[in-house]
């Protein structure tokens, strides 16, 4: 049985008169480098080209608005409760007469801020929240950090711009595959 | 001279026997066996005089009405206020009919509820949050609208969400039995049934406060306390101070350096024994206030831990398992190339491989 396609047994036997010649042997390995030159390059130049990484890529988290841009976060809790890595920390307030278009529910998050440098990016606050609120992009990475101020999140970078909205692509495996498929 | 040592009868609830004094309830004969068998507990409030009979969490099933008439009662009764016989038997957790009921007054209580945990300060310690997860069923059946009202202030430091009340009246005998005033109580009835005050009157008494801690549900509130955290965040110790009002007795709820609020203690049925007065409520939020006694005891499953204590002391709540359990699904995980995972092992190559790396596996 075989492996993988490409196993072969190592062949042990003695060489033949061609083999000890060595230079036909030479040549051959030669031609298959130069074939390499006119092969398709599977290299992807980051950072300029990026490769899709799946729609269910757990990266850079956002807090969603709802459909007329009010944030949903109701500052619950619950993501920090079941966030393993306890990156998570929120103030609550109550939101006063007038603010109706800016938030949801009568409370809300007036800090959220989630520490990258915990995070372990397991999407279990996503799955936590009742309120439909924080998703990890599947299109985004955290960047890397060179000083530890950048490394706690505050609001202003997990808002979602209205402007510039966040849509999953697929949301079950079966989407998912034929997102794959559609790729190769 | 009769006897005057309390006469004590026997009572079997799920196959436990225990001797009780005549005169007790159900409910209070279970909770003497312990918390396995101990029937929820809505209305019922052990130091308030009268409560109990509203809500009807703690149905019981009684096989045997007692040693002199064996008979089975004809239906399911409220354990907190039907008092044992001696040689009654009672089923609680062993009765499927009991566990079919639960649901439903699980449902009914939830009918006019509405879905405000995230928001609702009470989330985390709420009964009637523990009584559902534990007794009810997952969804609802429930499409009309539910009944709605104004958040009402009652004083300056007790908000009213009538939406969250479940009409248990505990804190109406709470006022009845700190004051001889009613000012406290329950107006109109069936669905539009609300707890009122009249305005004028607010409550001013030195023990008001205590509605606050009997409310099984975030209906009563301390709005000092109002979104300042969530209960699971914040750390309880146990305190006391002389204070002349009362036992002075409390649980303080840090959250860092601040008492961001200050609450009676409660017993393991979650029922305070001791209330606390306003001073010792509102005023006194410093550290310096008190003398700290250590933190407060909470339930290795209660979310007030999380986070706090390390895995091998947390006991995994069972009905969280149970949920889990019951809603199971299969996932298609199946990975193509490990499925003949026999056919592997029975190959050269794979053979080679182990006779290489024989001193590693054997390890
Ligand atoms: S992805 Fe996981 S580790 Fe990161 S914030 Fe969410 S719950 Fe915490
Ligand atoms: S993001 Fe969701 S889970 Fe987290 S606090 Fe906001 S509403 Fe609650
Ligand atoms: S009273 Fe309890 S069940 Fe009702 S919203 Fe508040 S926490 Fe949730
Ligand atoms: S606790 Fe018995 S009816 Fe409510």
């Amino acid at each position: 049985m075989q492996l993988t396609d490409r196993s072969k047994k190592t062949d042990k036997s003695e060489m033949t008169l061609l083999e000890t010649l060595y230079l036909p042997e030479i040549a051959r390995g030669m031609g298959i480098t130069l074939k390499h030159f006119f092969m398709k390059k599977p290299t992807i130049r980051y950072p300029e080209q990026k490769r899709y990484l799946g729609p269910v890529f757990r990266g850079h988290h956002i807090l969603k608005r709802d459909e007329q841009g009010r944030e949903r976060c109701t500052a619950c809790g619950l993501c920090a409760v079941a966030c393993p890595a306890e990156a998570i920390s929120m103030v609550a307030a109550e939101r006063v007469k007038g603010e109706e278009h800016l938030y949801r529910e009568e409370k809300y998050a007036a800090a959220y801020e989630i520490n990258m440098l915990r995070c372990i990016f397991c999407g279990l606050c996503e799955e936590a929240c009742p309120k439909e609120a924080v998703y990890l992009r599947h299109d985004k990475f955290v960047p890397v950090f060179t000083s530890r101020e950048q490394v706690i999140y505050g609001k202003d970078q997990l808002v979602e711009d209205m402007n510039d909205r966040y849509e999953r692509d697929a949301w079950t495996k079966e989407e998912m595959q034929k997102l794959w498929d559609k790729q190769k | 001279m009769e006897n005057i040592a309390p006469q004590l009868i026997k009572v079997t609830i799920d196959g436990k026997e225990v001797q009780v004094p005549a005169g007790t309830s159900i409910l209070e004969a279970a909770r003497m066996i312990g918390p396995e068998v101990a029937p929820p507990a809505m209305c019922y409030y052990k130091p308030l005089k009268g409560t109990g009979g509203k809500c009807r969490a703690c149905l019981v099933k009684v096989t045997a009405g007692s040693e002199k008439d064996p008979r089975p009662m004809p239906k399911l009764v409220a354990s907190c206020i039907t008092q044992a016989q001696d040689g009654m038997k009672v089923e609680n957790y062993s009765s499927p009919e009991v566990i079919e009921a639960r649901k439903g007054v699980v449902e009914f209580l939830l009918i006019n509820h509405p879905l405000d945990c995230p928001v609702c300060d009470q989330a985390g310690e709420c009964h009637l949050q523990d009584f559902s997860f534990e007794h009810g069923t997952g969804g609802t059946r429930f499409e009309e609208d539910r009944r709605t009202f104004e958040r009402e202030d009652i004083g300056d430091k007790i908000q009213l969400h009538m939406n969250r009340c479940i009409l248990c009246y505990r804190c109406v005998y709470t006022a009845d039995q700190i004051t001889n005033k009613r000012v406290h109580g329950v107006m109109n009835r069936g669905d539009h049934s609300e707890i009122s005050t009249y305005i004028s009157n607010a409550i001013d008494n030195d023990f008001s406060g205590n509605m606050i801690d009997v409310c099984p549900v975030g209906a009563l509130t301390d709005k000092t306390y109002r979104f300042k955290n969530r209960v699971w965040f914040s750390k309880p110790v146990d305190a006391h101070c002389d204070c002349e009002k009362c036992s002075g007795k409390v649980t303080l709820w840090y959250r860092g350096e601040e008492v961001i609020r200050v609450t009676a203690r409660k017993n393991q049925w979650g029922e305070v024994e001791e209330f606390i007065c306003n001073t010792c409520r509102y005023d006194r939020k410093k550290t310096s206030d008190w003398t700290i006694e250590g933190p407060m005891k909470v339930a290795r499953h209660s979310v007030i831990s999380a986070n706090k204590y390390s895995n091998k002391l947390v006991e995994k709540p069972s009905f969280a398992l149970k949920y889990a359990a019951q809603n199971y699904k299969e996932v298609d995980d199946d990975r193509p190339y490990d499925k003949n995972l026999s056919e592997i092992k029975k190959s050269e190559d794979y053979k080679a491989l182990m006779a290489k790396n024989e001193e590693f596996f054997s390890k």
